[in-house]
């Protein structure tokens, strides 16, 4: 996965390199979304599902099936046995399928790609888990269920798209729904302003997660360098790169201030994931964000 | 060849290479670094920035030089550059190489040897026959040969241990096998100046070109040395008198097992300009007895030694008392002090007149004699003839007997007055007389007569006209107290009192010891001359070699004593090799470098080239250029690698690799470094603590921890001591003042303490400390006997302040500090226990008692063998680690064991508090008595 697969090379061992890739991503996709089931559990509130919640005394209005005669029998008032609220969101996922999040700063980390999958399809264990459904926008119209947790894998594990940097997709986002959007964020930010007002539009609240390279905000180079966009079709040479790191890392500051003012203007939350640091908090963190907005 | 300075050139053209790194320089300075690429999304922040400087898009300067360095070092390095070429113009006909091979030149023999071979070997390839001559040996013709035939004989020269002498002999026979054309010279000198040396160098001159190559290493040598005031004086020589130097000076000889030894050392400081060095070698009789040779150290010349020979050795004294005084007390006899004085100095021999001086004394000393037998007489003065010493003392005999009364005893200094002369007695006047301060002249001048030693009685001289010139010493009233006179060469020496202290506190004094030493000393000439040689014939024993080893003389002929004398005076030579002769009475020394000698450098014509013999090797310096050239282009790399910013990533590993070379050390060094003083003062003072000495047997200090665990956790238990956990102490290292009992169990394999650990020991055991030594060995052959733990204990316990112990008694206050015990078992149950034995050994109980009255100190070592930690340890929950014994008697035993180490403890911390007598009636009453 760490690198995009030769378009020369033969159908059959890139459907093979995609099989061996999809166990492996859902594997450490719910490992990692097991880590996060421990306590967070439950709506918190009586309504339609399948867990006790609670028995009340039966008043008014309540029909007599509904009394639970066992508990009832145990006392002299009635009791109605409430069930845990267990009401779906629909939660739909964008991950930048662009060439810009197939950047590594070093060979011993994944892509940037790869750490954005990752997210995604624990973010979507954990939400299938508690019930929720989740698609992935322009791919996959929200569903629930474990086959959906598969079906979700395989769309995730494609190629990257032919596009330098990528745009949101807000097809196939439900109305009041939730929506996830992870990429780098380092294209054009119009068309994530335009994104964020389609969904908005719709009533769609969510997250942003910029997932960031440590390279990138290091900007470790120094020398005489060309400096390519990933596609190869962006150039950029400068003969002293270590001068351009303050005025680089100001404008990555700037970049990451506009995002963040974007998102609270449209009731999201924003934030940023380094592919260096531990992938269980940035989860913990779009978990909360996603549960937050509720 | 092309010279620069002291660089020349193999091929030079080629440095007309370097004309072209100008246009390297432009060449170079056109090509920028190249760009590298890098895929990077973070770009699109970076479009529309402009560059600050726009600098590395030439080759920086620095850069540049570098390379033009290299590329300089290449051109130089090709074109074969040589440090000191060898650019002698050899010369034609036959050579000879003159060597000294004197003494000095062995100081540098093998750099000699080499530049001989390689004369003889340049000689060869340039096809001319070759002599060599040393001119240590006896004159002979040289013969011209081929190199070839030289070779081998001339790598296994030797130096010989005199100087070169007989140059017109040398000269004489040199022109008598004149080659025709003459030759050509290369003359190998050791630098020092011998007299007639012109004489052969103008011999050589006449014959062909002289050239001189000389070593520019000092010289040393060392004279004999003197013997002066009851010192020895040690002087050297220098050649060339240059900067100021320190010299050690090694006196050896052998140690009272045989063996050859350093007995003592001393620095000889040469003032810059000075040429000649002396110092003052003040030893006790006893080593400058055994003084057989001094040497400088680091100087390996036979120069640089000198033999010692009867001057310093111990002188044969033969003592004679006036007879009948077996009777006496031993303080009385007139001869104790003088045997005392004399016995760590000199060989005493005792027996009649005619029998000593049959065995050739250095001196005879009568004490208290007053009437010799005319035959005694007789040979006395033979004897003192030949330069004996004789040394009276004065009595009551000689008092009494009119010797010398009217006219002088020609073994007597002074005629005598009759009777003595008796100051500050009970019947006569005045005070006791004091001693005058020593003369100039006078033998004892220097020494410094204490105010306490004084006269009560003396022979009185009679005045003569001589007397003053014979006095050499006098009471401070100005009576003569020594007189002395000359017979022959010898001498007679009356002292006015007597040799005890009866009459005078005079051999009671430092001061008699001296006097002694003056007067036995000052007997025999440091060096022999010829009269004392001649008609003799010596023998020698050992001989020098040129590098200053000894060796066995083998069957080197005798000489005959003129002829040493002779060689003592100008300097050994081939007939007389410096060593060690032996006469029929003496043995005589004969050093490369007599009293007088001086080192003088040699002085060559000026027409005469001289050379040095080291420096002016050829070096080949075109690998350094290579190397040099190669180092920097490899500097150049690294630097066109960091100028294109490729080299972040280098840099990061460098930086981890630094980290992680480190990062073991400060943890290592974290390790090491002991508990810090003040935590171990803090950890053993804030509660009583046992400590235990570490032994380093990993086993026996676990037990030893552990026993202490489980006697502090009794005490804590039973009594008012509530010990803290006990510690483990290095005495090597930590500081025992905190500790009130330290348990220290025996190992066979342990190592002796330190000076400094046994300085801390000897404090701790004095102020208060206690020991308990346990040899852990059951005390199975009886204390201090052969089992290994026994021996170690023996060999550590020598080093302590122990004082004088026996076993311990019934009454011991050990036996009811706490329990009353009547045994002390620990693992083993019989083992004797020791203590310091009571001052008191006599002191009796009284009349129902049942203890003696002993009121002593704590005891500051217990000894044993009973293992006690054995018995006491117990692990973390409080159970026993080692059985002790079998079923319910050995858990008895353990318990007695815990009773002995309480009833310890108390009295370590109670002292002997329990002793007291108050406490008598309760424990009669615990007694059942």
């Amino acid at each position: 996965m760490s690198a995009a697969p030769d378009p020369n090379g033969d159908l059959r061992s890139r459907a093979e390199a995609l099989g061996q890739a999809l166990p492996p991503l859902l594997a450490e996709a719910e490992m990692l979304a097991a880590t996060v089931m421990l306590g967070e559990h439950g709506r918190r509130r009586a309504g339609l599902g399948d867990e006790f919640w609670q028995y009340r005394p039966a008043h008014q209005g309540d029909s007599a099936r509904m009394i639970d005669w066992r508990r009832s029998a145990r006392s002299d008032a009635n009791f109605v046995r409430e069930r845990e609220w267990q009401a779906a969101q629909s939660v739909t996922l964008w991950v930048d399928p662009a060439k810009s999040m197939t950047f590594t700063g070093n060979k011993s980390r994944a892509p940037k790609s790869d750490r954005a999958k990752l997210l995604a399809l624990a973010l979507a264990v954990l939400l299938l888990r508690g019930g929720e459904r989740v698609g992935i926008a322009g791919m996959a119209s929200p569903r629930a269920g474990r086959a959906q947790m598969l079906r979700l894998a395989a769309r995730l594990s494609g190629d990257a798209s032919a596009e330098e940097y990528g745009a949101p997709e807000t097809e196939g986002m439900v109305n009041h729904g939730r929506a996830v959007f992870l990429s780098d964020f380092l294209g054009d930010l119009t068309a994530v302003e335009a994104g964020l007002a389609r969904a908005s539009d719709r009533g769609v609240k969510g997250v942003l997660i910029q997932v960031l390279d440590p390279a990138e905000e290091e900007f470790p180079f120094d020398g005489r360098t060309i400096f390519e966009s990933m596609g190869g079709t962006m150039r950029y040479e400068t003969r002293k790169a270590g001068d351009l790191r303050s005025r680089y890392l100001a404008r990555l500051a700037e970049r990451k201030d506009r995002l963040s003012q974007l998102s609270r203007a449209v009731g999201w939350h924003f934030s940023t994931h380094h592919t260096g640091a531990s992938a269980q908090s940035a989860l913990l963190w779009a978990y909360g964000a996603l549960q937050g907005g509720r | 060849m092309f010279m620069v300075g002291p660089i020349g050139f193999a091929l030079p053209w080629l440095l007309l290479g370097l004309v072209a790194l100008p246009i390297l320089w432009i060449l170079l300075r056109a090509v920028p670094p190249a760009p590298i690429r890098r895929r990077f999304p973070g770009m699109a922040l970076l479009l529309g920035l402009k560059d600050q400087e726009a600098e590395t898009d030439k080759t920086p300067w620095w850069l540049l030089l570098l390379r033009m360095l290299a590329v300089a070092a290449a051109i130089v390095g090709f074109a074969g550059p040589m440090l000191n070429p060898d650019v002698r113009v050899t010369g034609s006909g036959p050579l000879l190489v003159v060597v000294d091979g004197s003494w000095a030149d062995a100081r540098d023999w093998p750099r000699r040897v080499e530049k001989a071979v390689a004369l003889v070997a340049e000689a060869g390839a340039a096809g001319r026959t070759v002599a060599l001559i040393r001119l240590t040996d006896a004159p002979q013709t040289p013969e011209f040969q081929t190199a070839e035939a030289w070779a081998a004989r001339v790598a296994g020269l030797q130096p010989s241990p005199w100087a070169p002498a007989g140059f017109a002999d040398w000269a004489a026979a040199l022109q008598s096998t004149l080659p025709d054309g003459g030759f050509e010279t290369m003359w190998l000198s050791d630098g020092l100046a011998h007299p007639g040396r012109e004489d052969l160098l103008q011999a050589l001159e006449a014959a062909g070109p002289v050239r001189v190559i000389e070593s520019l290493r000092p010289v040393l040598g060392l004279h004999p040395p003197g013997f002066a005031d009851g010192a020895i004086t040690v002087s050297a020589s220098r050649m060339p008198a240059a900067d100021a130097l320190s010299v050690e000076a090694v006196a050896r000889g052998p140690d009272p097992a045989g063996i050859e030894r350093d007995l003592a050392r001393v620095m000889l400081n040469f003032a810059a300009g000075q040429a000649r060095a002396e110092t003052v070698l003040d030893v006790p009789a006893e080593l400058r007895n055994r003084i057989t040779r001094l040497e400088l150290a680091l100087a390996r010349t036979a120069g640089a030694v000198s033999l010692t020979d009867d001057s310093l050795k111990r002188r044969k004294i033969a003592l004679i008392g006036g007879g009948a005084d077996q009777e006496a007390l031993l303080l009385l006899s007139p001869t104790h002090y003088l045997r005392q004085a004399l016995e760590p100095v000199a060989d005493i021999i005792e027996g009649t007149i005619n029998e000593v001086l049959l065995a050739s004394p250095d001196v005879v000393i009568l004490a208290d004699v007053a009437k010799l037998a005319q035959s005694e007489t007789d040979a006395m003065l033979d004897w003192l003839e030949k330069g004996g010493l004789l040394l009276r003392f004065a009595g009551p005999r000689l008092a009494a007997s009119d010797v010398s009364r009217f006219e002088e005893d020609p073994l007597m200094p002074v005629r005598l007055r009759e009777g003595e002369r008796t100051v500050g007695g009970t019947m006569s006047w005045g005070e006791p007389k004091g001693l005058a301060p020593f003369v100039e002249g006078s033998p004892f001048f220097g020494l410094v007569a204490p105010d306490d030693v004084v006269v009560r009685a003396q022979v009185l001289a009679q005045p003569d006209p001589t007397l003053t010139e014979r006095t050499i010493a006098a009471l401070d009233d100005g009576t003569p107290l020594v007189t002395r006179k000359a017979v022959g060469d010898g001498q007679v020496v009356l002292v006015h009192v007597t040799a005890n202290a009866e009459w005078s506190s005079l051999p009671l004094s430092g001061l008699f010891v001296q006097m002694l030493e003056r007067l036995a000393v000052s007997t025999r000439p440091a060096l022999p001359d010829a009269a004392d040689l001649a008609g003799q014939t010596l023998v020698p024993e050992v001989v020098l070699d040129a590098y200053g080893q000894l060796s066995d003389a083998g069957g080197l002929a005798g000489v005959p004593g003129e002829a040493l004398a002779g060689a003592l005076a100008s300097g050994p030579t081939l007939a007389l090799p410096p060593g060690l002769y032996a006469g029929s009475e003496r043995r005589v020394a004969l050093n490369v470098l007599g009293p007088e000698t001086e080192l003088l450098p040699a002085v060559w014509p000026a027409s005469v080239p001289v050379e040095g013999l080291e420096g002016r090797e050829a070096q080949v310096l075109k690998g350094a250029f290579l190397t040099g050239g190669l180092m920097l282009l490899l500097a150049d790399v690294l630097a066109a690698l960091w100028v294109a910013g490729r080299l972040s990533g280098l840099g990061r590993a460098a930086s981890v690799l630094a980290v992680l070379a480190f990062l073991p050390v400060t943890e290592a060094q974290a390790q090491d470094s002991a508990l810090p003083d003040d935590a171990l003062a803090l950890e053993a003072t804030t509660a009583v603590v046992l400590a235990h000495v570490l032994t380093g047997d990993a086993r026996v200090d676990e037990i030893a921890a552990a026993g202490l665990l489980g006697l502090s956790e009794r005490l804590w238990m039973r009594t008012s001591i509530e010990p803290a956990l006990p510690i483990a102490v290095d005495i090597e290292r930590d500081e025992l003042a905190f500790f009130p009992f330290l348990y220290w169990p025996i190992t066979a394999g342990q190592a002796q303490p330190s000076p400094e650990a046994y300085e801390r020991l000897n404090q701790y055991l004095r102020t208060g400390g206690m020991i308990l030594f346990d040899t852990r060995d059951a005390d199975v052959t009886g204390f201090g006997a052969a089992t290994p733990e026994g021996q170690a204990l023996e060999m550590i316990a020598a080093g302590l302040d122990v004082p004088p112990l026996e076993q311990i008694p019934a009454d011991h206050v050990l036996t009811r500090t706490f329990y009353l015990l009547q045994e002390f078992p620990g693992r083993f149950a019989r083992g004797a226990v020791w203590v310091e034995a009571s001052p008191m050994a006599e002191a009796e109980a009284a009349e129902g008692m049942p203890f003696r009255n002993l009121n002593d100190g704590v005891t500051p070592v217990v000894i044993g063998g009973n293992d006690w930690a054995a018995a006491w340890a117990v692990d973390d929950v409080g159970a026993p680690v080692l059985p002790v014994g079998r079923g319910f008697a050995g858990e008895r035993q353990r318990e007695i064991a815990y009773r002995f180490g309480i009833n310890l403890i108390m009295h370590v911390l109670t002292g002997n508090y329990k002793s007291d007598q108050v406490h008598v009636p309760a424990l009669l009453e615990r007694l059942g008595q």
